[in-house]
């Protein structure tokens, strides 16, 4: 241990600590802007220069190691003169047209600014607009107000992407895709971590909140929303819930009081993916379909392999995600039986995701779902309508697709989807008294592998989160190491839960506590809450079945419920 | 940027290749084999920077970030003709942006690139010790002193193909 004094106060840290790590020991605040935990660590944007005995000048202390006897001062007039300039550097460059930007009262830039008085217009605005790039379906950058931070650099290569970086230099520097490609047409998978970890508001979804208003006050139209399982447990931190508060009753409320429209509950779509994926796998085990297989509700995971790994497709289950599984089922069973007409329902889809906008637009899909918008893009639309989201009372989804069991809440984490899964499998291959919790599969860890037994045979299954643990696993099963039966994978780091579409959360909190783990409690907690436990004891589904697509598997589902991918370039 | 198609031939493909794995693996393998690259190509097209990310394992927006990030890679072709214009202190402050911009309209294209009929590149360079004869501009190793913008396209036309 070593052993230092931060403004006074003794702490003592594990030698190879940062100055960083050692202050939130001591409880004491240092700003940061270009690190991120878990994502970058750098030391380039000097916001946390802070004073160092034995150190020349101020030192990075998100990169500079503790030493012992070392006194660290944080809150000297030099240090504070620094930041100071600092934000006012990084606002010569800025487009401060912060009323109507995405971030206002939620941009680290303009706390930072606000918290050291800094001057907007101190050092003038130098700078040219840069063009905004807002042709891919899934994320806008609009680099006039980039910060240089290149904390979306960092995401993007985390998850083995890799699609954007800096470019030219000086004053040209940009982040932006090679050979000034639209990031639309680069291998972008639209997951949307880079718009997460933004600081700014130099990223952001593209947004659908204007048609959906428009849909809302058609009168031709009929709206239905529904929304994924993981916005119930991340939709409160829009209006200052803490963190991990399942605000399902709240949610519904909302979307309700925002026009004649009704709402539905993606879960039960989730449980409908079941009940096709886990009889999918049972049918590819027995008849010597290609394994392992890997689950396909995850759409950046599923452009990942179409760009990178397309020798993979055939192993990928053909199950449409929940989202698109929903919007079959409404334009087709719900249309028919309410006798509405296809082109007059519209199908508004509440994810967690960027990834999803993307795949309404898939041609194989069938272009069901009419507008996909993210946990903040419906925060948005609640806050225009002024609603008064704490005070709201709850409700429940409408019938007839409320019904959701705990296995499609869970979907919502990494993990889910195969802890569903395995549910069904086993009750299908067992009986009754199957098991009910695996929690091997559960947990933040980026790679998690279990076996089972399950009705006596063996399953070996791997549940990857974020791209670059998909990666590993891929080339583990390609080259003969590892023989999985199942893979699930979600393209972001702790699954949905973690979206690239979720609430903006300041680097000050995304450093102090893990988020995923903390959100994905929420959904553990309502699963284990919940009524049903399995997807196969969902009424609702039930019903699908019984006078729609007849079982799992059937024509009809194969039709409606089932998708085929194919090869995209990597370059 | 001008379009122009790429005419690599399959033994600058190989040269860059074995380039490649000779460095792979390597901490920093990058400069070197962007510098090789340039040697083979005269310059670092889309076709080949995808060779190089694809052999080093590294991400083509890496790459592509180096390569302009040096302004001694280049990432247009060198025409036939080599057409560069000196902006040093001495020849800027005699009017050589204004040189500058008179072969630009000229050719059509924009410093630092080639004509689609790889006829022309522009370059600028800082000072080429010919200060008493500012603004200058060197054609293929000839220099021109004293010049106006009005006298550019004379000069130019010289090098014309007929």
């Amino acid at each position: 241990m070593v052993n230092l004094k931060i403004n006074g106060i003794p702490v003592s840290v594990p030698e190879g600590s940062t100055i960083l790590e050692a202050a939130k020991l001591a409880n004491i605040r240092i700003p940061t802007l270009c690190y991120l935990k878990d994502v970058q660590c750098v030391g380039s944007c000097r916001m946390c220069l802070v004073e160092a005995t034995g150190a020349r000048g101020l030192v990075a202390a998100c990169v500079y190691p503790v030493s012992e006897g070392m006194e660290v001062k944080t809150n000297t007039p030099k240090v504070r003169k620094s930041r100071k300039t600092t934000v006012e550097l990084i606002l010569s460059t800025h487009k401060k047209k912060c009323l109507s930007c995405v971030r206002s009262m939620n941009c680290e830039l303009q706390k930072l600014a606000l918290e050291y008085n800094a001057e907007e217009d101190r050092f003038g605005t130098d700078h040219d607009l840069k063009p905004i790039d807002d042709l891919s379906p899934s994320v806008v950058r609009d680099n006039s107000k980039c910060v240089m931070c290149t904390r979306c650099v960092a995401a993007c290569a985390k998850q083995t992407i890799g699609v954007i970086g800096p470019k030219h230099r000086g004053y040209a520097k940009v982040i932006g895709s090679p050979f000034d490609a639209s990031l639309a047409h680069t291998s972008c998978v639209n997951c949307g971590q880079c718009i997460v970890a933004c600081p700014v508001g130099a990223l952001y979804e593209k947004s659908d909140v204007a048609n959906v208003w428009g849909a809302i006050v058609n009168p031709e139209k009929h709206v239905v929303f529904f929304t994924a399982p993981s916005i119930k447990a991340t939709l409160g931190e829009a209006f200052g819930l803490p963190v991990g508060t399942n605000v399902e009753g709240k949610m519904v409320a909302a979307i309700k009081q925002l026009g004649d429209v009704q709402c539905f509950n993606m879960d039960l779509t989730a449980d409908l993916t079941i009940m096709e994926e886990a009889n999918e796998l049972l049918q590819r085990i027995m008849k010597g379909g290609k394994l392992p297989m890997f689950t396909s509700c995850c759409p950046g995971w599923v452009k990942f392999a179409e760009h990178y790994y397309p020798e993979i497709l055939p192993n990928i289950s053909t199950c449409k995600s929940p989202q698109e599984m929903f919007s079959a089922v409404l334009k087709t069973y719900y249309c028919q039986k309410h006798n509405i007409k296809p082109e007059d329902l519209y199908v508004v889809s509440v994810i967690p995701c960027t990834a999803k906008k993307f795949e309404i637009t898939r041609d194989e899909i069938g272009h069901y779902t009419d507008a996909a918008i993210t946990t903040r893009e419906l925060a948005k639309m609640i806050k225009e309508a002024h609603i008064d989201f704490a005070n709201l009372p709850e409700e429940d989804y409408d019938a007839p697709f409320g019904e959701a069991s705990g296995a499609g809440i869970i979907f919502g984490a990494t993990g889910g989807v195969m802890e569903a899964a395995l549910r069904t499998a086993a009750y299908v291959l067992g009986g009754e008294g199957a098991p009910l919790e695996f929690k091997e599969v559960r947990g933040t860890a980026g790679l998690k592998e279990a076996e089972y037994e399950i009705g006596g045979s063996k399953i070996k299954v791997a549940v990857a989160n974020g791209l670059g643990n998909a990666r590993k696993v891929i080339e583990q099963v390609k080259s003969g190491e590892k023989d999985y039966t199942f893979v699930e994978v979600m393209a972001c780091p702790g699954g949905c839960i973690n979206g690239g579409g979720q609430p903006y959360v300041h680097d000050e909190v995304r450093n102090s506590i893990d988020l995923k783990a903390v959100r994905a409690q929420a959904l553990y907690n309502a699963d284990k809450d919940n009524k049903i436990r399995c997807s196969h004891e969902n009424s609702a589904v039930d019903t699908l079945y019984k006078e729609y697509f007849g079982k799992p598997l059937s024509e009809k589902s194969h039709e409606l419920l089932h998708t085929h991918y194919h090869q995209r370039n990597k370059y | 940027m001008s379009e122009i198609t790429f005419e690599g031939t399959p033994e600058q493909m190989a040269a860059l290749k074995s380039c490649i794995d000779e460095h792979r693996g390597e901490a920093g393998a990058l400069m070197p084999v962007l510098h090789e690259a340039q040697n083979i190509y005269g310059y670092l097209p889309f076709e080949v920077q995808t060779v190089i990310a694809e052999g080093l394992n590294v991400s083509l927006a890496e790459v592509y970030g180096v390569a302009t990030f040096y302004s001694q890679f280049s990432l247009s072709p060198k025409g036939k003709h080599k057409v560069s214009v000196c902006l040093g202190t001495a020849c800027y402050v005699k009017g050589s942006d204004k040189v500058l911009e008179a072969v630009e309209k000229q050719l059509g294209i924009k410093c630092g690139e080639c004509t689609p009929d790889r006829n022309f590149s522009i370059d600028s360079c800082r000072c080429v010790g010919a200060c008493g004869l500012a603004p200058v501009m060197i054609v293929d190793g000839e220099v021109y002193g004293r010049l106006t913008a009005k006298e550019v396209s004379g000069i130019l036309s010289k090098y014309r193909e007929d």
